[in-house]
């Protein structure tokens, strides 16, 4: 492999000025306030420091957050491959239309999402009425008889990180959009859809469909030619979209304090913990679980940048 | 491949900045406004109808009794927000919030005033009062008539969280307030009581107008615990016909007190007129504005005139039961206190 050196020589000019400009810039908007939280952090000790963001509740938060993410991001990154496949690779009338929707939940303030997806899934609202017909069908009642020992064994009496597993399988078949978890994913997948279209979108505009044809004519069945010859050149694109959503949906609080009720320990999101701990004028203990927010991100997305740069320098070799 | 990695890496970080909005957007301070005749009155939620009659009032009276003309702005939102935004730099004239204890954060935090601010004006600083009361749906169909109906299995109740709105601590209050009275001043039954009282409620919203929302609109719940002036403002919203007003046996006699911010008033020139302010809500005129909206008014005369509007219940104070705001605060909300413990999962 060659080795990086800083500077490589380039025919476009100007690299001394860009990047100075890019450092400043970053410097400026990012990295001053970002160390400002430290700062402001480092008022505490480290024994503090460590009690405040491992509590019990504070470590739930992260479960909940952190898992609630993911999975949003995963659906994202599946369903957001079909939406932009479908708005690059077809023409129909109205596909301007539904390509402006995307930017949807990008430019609605988030607390009008909250309350609009609220409004809807709430037990009164259109979704939610026919959630609460299931609750009370009969239905539901003979599943549960069968499906009660399932869940008793899966859930079992788990503690520490698998304690996941209770969050994810529910007690009982009562399903509930808003005020529960399933409200706090369904937010996320919200607000997270755009990032995953628009990374996606130019990466399927830019593959040929000469290739496709050609994989094809070599007697490539359909799903050969989508996992060895279209998802190689479009994996890179859908991991930065997926881990762009994730780090959305991480942050995530004007439509998730809405949505989710707030209940301690089952559905309350760090970036709230965060705001109870400004409400309680402990601005120290409020930055140093950001600072934790801040480090397990950045940790998970320079995570995904190494894949897509493995993945990518794989392909190369 | 450097400057695609650095690049993918400014990209990251324009994702990563997101998560920080909600915590850094509180602490940027808001723009100052500079005019000598304007008064900056920085409140809480529920007070916007009460201002907005108010201010009105006191610009034609301050001008009838041969003051400049005033521009009054107000601003509102959740009471800790708003004593956020003072220490950090609103510049407030006046703060007319939901408890003490924001105030004293005020005074404390930024030392924008002295520490014994709640001394300087009549009643504890507190003009008018409130109380807190149950609103069900219309017919009381779960037959709820006190405190000690909310821990029945099977009412829901919609209330805020204390940690993250002041009305909710008055709620969880005065809920606390009763179980002691009702059980010899037991500390261990009354939080039974309100650990009960908590275990009913589903939904936590982060402030008072959000959980009208839940419980009006949403339908969620079977009472809600509110501020009295925010019950009447709910039926008279959605109609008189939906809701109903419970008034429990026994409630908290919650006291939204007022204060000059003595640093900013010096430095702008306008102590004079936010101390005329403060002392026209005290004033005959003032105490009727705040009765029509549903505030109960400290003077007797006009006390007698609205009766109708307030009924009497025996109202306790936090100084007696609690021993003071700060005491209450350490004690409950704290980190670790006993609304958290409530909270607790069971020990393994």
């Amino acid at each position: 492999m060659k080795k990086i050196r800083f500077k490589q020589h380039s025919v476009m000019p100007g690299f001394g000025l860009t990047m100075g400009y890019t450092l400043f810039y970053l410097s400026l908007i990012v990295l001053i306030p970002l160390s400002a939280l430290v700062f402001k952090t480092a008022t505490l000790t480290w024994a503090r420091f460590w009690e405040v963001t491992t509590s019990e509740r504070v470590m739930a938060s992260y479960r909940l957050t952190f898992g609630t993410a993911l999975l949003g991001a995963v659906v994202n990154a599946f369903f957001g491959f079909i939406v932009a496949w479908c708005l690059v690779r077809y023409r129909f009338p109205g596909r301007r239309i539904m390509d402006a929707l995307v930017d949807l939940p990008f430019a609605l303030p988030t607390a009008v999402s909250g309350i609009a997806l609220t409004a809807i899934y709430a037990p009164n609202g259109w979704v939610g009425e026919h959630l609460e017909k299931w609750n009370a069908s009969g239905l539901r009642g003979s599943l549960e008889a069968w499906y009660a020992p399932v869940a008793g064994w899966v859930r079992g009496d788990n503690t520490g990180w698998s304690s996941y597993a209770t969050g994810l399988v529910p007690p009982d078949l009562e399903i509930k959009a808003a005020y529960s978890q399933l409200g706090i994913i369904i937010a996320m997948t919200f607000i997270g859809l755009p990032f995953v279209v628009r990374t996606l979108q130019p990466a399927i505009q830019e593959l040929e469909a000469e290739l496709e044809d050609a994989a094809a004519s070599l007697g490539a069945d359909r799903w050969q030619t989508f996992r060895r010859v279209i998802m190689p050149v479009l994996f890179p694109a859908l991991l930065t979209g997926f881990g762009l959503s994730f780090a959305r949906a991480v942050g995530e609080y004007g439509s998730i304090v809405f949505i989710s009720g707030n209940m301690p320990m089952k559905t309350e999101v760090t970036p709230l913990l965060i705001v109870a701990k400004l409400e309680e004028y402990d601005y120290a203990g409020a930055t140093a679980i950001a600072v934790v927010m801040l480090v397990a991100s950045f940790v998970i997305l320079f995570a995904i940048n190494l894949i897509q740069w493995w993945t990518g320098a794989h392909k190369r070799a | 491949m450097l400057s695609r990695l650095t690049h993918t890496v400014a990209r990251t970080l324009l994702g990563v900045s997101t998560l920080f909005v909600a915590g850094v957007t509180t602490l940027a301070p808001a723009q100052p406004v500079h005019a000598d005749t304007e008064l900056l009155n920085v409140s809480y939620d529920p007070t916007r109808e009460l201002y907005q009659e108010f201010n009105k009032a006191f610009v034609a009276h301050w001008k009838a009794s041969g003051g400049e003309s005033v521009v009054v702005r107000q601003s509102h939102g959740g009471s800790g927000k708003q004593a956020r935004a003072v220490i950090d730099g609103l510049e407030a004239d006046v703060v007319t919030l939901a408890l003490a204890a924001d105030i004293d954060a005020i005074a404390k935090n930024a030392r924008l005033l002295p520490d014994d601010w709640q001394s300087r004006l009549p009643d504890n600083s507190s003009p008018y009062t409130s109380t807190i009361v149950f609103v069900v749906r219309k017919g009381n169909p779960k037959g709820v008539k006190d405190w000690n109906d909310l821990v029945k299995p099977g009412i829901s109740i919609i209330t805020p969280n204390p940690k993250t709105s002041g009305g909710a601590r008055w709620n969880y209050l005065a809920a606390w307030g009763y179980a002691l009275r009702n059980n010899g001043n037991d500390e261990g039954k009354a939080r039974e009581f309100v650990a009960a009282l908590f275990k009913n409620v589903p939904v936590l919203d982060s402030g008072a107008r959000g959980s009208t929302t839940t419980f009006a609109q949403r339908g969620l719940g079977d009472v809600l615990l509110s501020w009295e002036n925010e019950a009447h403002l709910i039926q008279k919203e959605f109609g008189a016909d939906k809701f109903d007003i419970v008034i429990p046996s026994v409630s908290i006699l919650a006291e939204p007190p007022v204060a000059i911010v003595d640093k900013v008033v010096d430095k702008r020139g306008t102590r004079k007129i936010a101390e005329g302010y403060l002392k026209f809500l005290y004033s005959e005129q003032g105490q009727e504005i705040a009765a029509r909206n549903f505030y109960r008014p400290r003077l007797a005369s006009v006390a007698t005139k609205y009766v109708g509007n307030f009924p009497s219940i025996p109202l306790f104070t936090i100084d007696e039961v609690f021993g003071g705001w700060k005491k209450a605060q350490a004690t409950h909300f704290a980190e670790k206190g006993v609304f958290d413990q409530i909270y607790q999962p069971k020990s393994k």
